[in-house]
């Protein structure tokens, strides 16, 4: 019986989507992609791997989300973590996150980490970022550069993904920490935002908000959940995010400066409970999404296809599912999706998608390990 | 005498029975919030889980006939194929790093919630399960 009025109000809802979707709509069976691809395992001695990045001698950095970090040569991974990680507070769905580059790593050797961090002698944490190199199998000349509040001891919604765009801007993106109604919608705090700084932690002088009092100066857009995916569009230079809805109401954005994203005014989603969060999807002054999802598929890892290996994913943005163990890939045209298709179905809980120096797409797989994509 | 004893047994449970329920109460109580920051994501607010994805918990024969099994999943995560009434699955729940107290907490909530019954889970319990 629950269940039967469950299906009445999905579909009542799915149907009122419909009415009034304007430049998204649901769907809830993608097509399978016909570009059939094997996963060959990298290494598979990995219980959570949250992120990786390749070095320039495409060796692999990889991060379990735990709180250690390993080097894999050649498919071999170094038994012995990296030394010098900060402590690492791991709750919930925070822990040891995101990696990347400087764009000129090469010169300067600087690799940021996000992290959950507990500030010594408080409560909780939230979302952090360190820079620091590596030599020998050790981190050095460590700085915390970034640091989210509020601390919170709740287990979810800390984002942790970051990006460079092409003017060096470091992009980082902390989830609402389980504090909807507190935090996105509030200038004063860093949670249920994308932030924008320079390599060094520094606040660029032309971020949206530096000119409020009382704002936190290194936001750049707000009012998210939480985004666990962002990747720099490689023809506009644009950071482009996705974020977890509650039940439905996933999104893809494009992030604009100073926007507003709506989250909770605006959403597609609905409480766990199935109870509403809000009535509206739409508002003056709150950003539509460029597509959203209902229901959701836990949206997680993000990469761009720019690689001439998969020629028939060009303009398009993959994006893996947590929830249903497959790779969803976004087909544009401009900023609009044009195609939806399962890719890579059944490779398991995709965290991380990435672009190799060899051209082949990598995932970080939760339970299973790392995977090339290689087209059949 | 027999009959003494008794009525002071039966007493005892009269009034040893509101004290533990009230225990349980309150853990239950402290167990839905963690379940709500936790587990609601995949396990979803009736504990119907998501079909072919996320197990139930709501009348699952897995956690109700699979106590130390249970907590070491809550506890520890889980990994591998279970199969909960019936139907197989084969993914993984990765550590939440909960403290002992909110294991035994989230334990008691889904346990006892949806139509489930389970006796009460301490935080002593909970500190004897080892990881395996």
């Amino acid at each position: 019986m629950i269940q039967s009025i469950h299906s009445v109000s999905l579909c009542l809802l799915l149907l009122t989507l419909f009415a009034s979707s304007s430049c998204s709509q649901s769907n809830v069976n993608f097509p399978k992609s016909d570009q059939p691809l094997t996963f060959e395992p990298v290494n598979e001695d990995f219980s959570n791997p949250w992120s990786f990045v390749f070095l320039p001698d495409a060796s692999m950095l990889v991060t379990e989300k735990e709180g250690e970090l390993f080097h894999v040569v050649e498919g071999v991974k170094n038994p012995e973590p990296v030394q010098g990680l900060p402590e690492v507070y791991v709750r919930g769905q925070g822990g040891l996150m995101d990696l990347e580059l400087h764009p000129d790593y090469e010169e300067n050797g600087w690799l940021y980490i996000s992290y959950g961090l507990s500030p010594e002698g408080e409560s909780g944490g939230n979302t952090a970022v360190m820079r620091a190199k590596l030599a020998d199998n050790k981190l050095m000349d460590q700085e915390v550069i970034f640091q989210a509040t509020p601390n919170s001891t709740k287990g979810q919604h800390w984002g942790g993904r970051m990006e460079f765009d092409r003017d060096g801007y470091l992009y980082i993106s902390v989830g609402d920490r389980g504090a909807r109604d507190d935090n996105p919608q509030s200038l004063s705090n860093h949670s249920g935002k994308i932030h924008r700084i320079h390599d060094d932690g520094s606040i660029p002088a032309d971020n949206p908000f530096t000119g409020e009092d009382g704002a936190i100066h290194s936001i750049y857009s707000y009012g998210h959940r939480n985004p666990q995916g962002m990747a720099m569009h490689p023809e506009t230079g644009e950071i482009w995010t996705h974020e977890h809805g509650p039940r439905g109401g996933d999104e893809l954005n494009r992030i604009q400066e100073g926007v507003n994203y709506g989250w909770p005014v605006i959403t597609y989603g609905i409480n766990y409970s199935g109870t509403k969060i809000t009535d509206i999807t739409e508002k003056e002054g709150m950003e539509q999404p460029v597509y959203y999802w209902v229901p959701s598929i836990a949206p997680c890892g993000m990469t761009f296809v720019t690689s001439d290996l998969y020629p028939q994913w060009q303009t398009s943005v993959l994006i893996g599912s947590l929830k249903f163990n497959y790779i969803h890939r976004c087909e544009l045209e401009g900023n609009k999706v044009v195609k939806h298709e399962k890719v890579a179905d059944g490779l398991g809980r995709i965290r991380t998608v990435r672009e190799g120096p060899d051209g082949y797409l990598y995932a970080s797989v939760e339970g299973k390990g790392l995977f090339k994509l290689v087209p059949k | 005498m027999i009959k003494l004893i008794m009525t002071f047994l039966v007493g005892l449970c009269i009034m040893v029975q509101p004290i533990q329920d009230e225990k349980l109460v309150e853990s239950m109580k402290r167990g839905k919030e963690t379940y709500e920051d936790f587990c609601i994501t995949c396990h979803m607010a009736e504990g119907e889980g998501v079909p072919g994805a996320f197990p139930p918990l709501a009348g699952a024969d897995y956690l109700l006939e699979n106590r130390t099994a249970s907590i070491r999943a809550v506890k520890y995560g889980q990994q591998g194929e279970i199969v909960v009434n019936g139907k197989k699955y084969n993914s993984i729940m990765t550590p939440l790093y909960l403290e002992d107290n909110e294991v035994a907490d989230v334990m008691n909530y889904i346990l006892n919630s949806w139509g489930n019954e389970g006796k009460y889970v301490s935080e002593e319990e909970v500190a004897s399960v080892e990881k395996e």
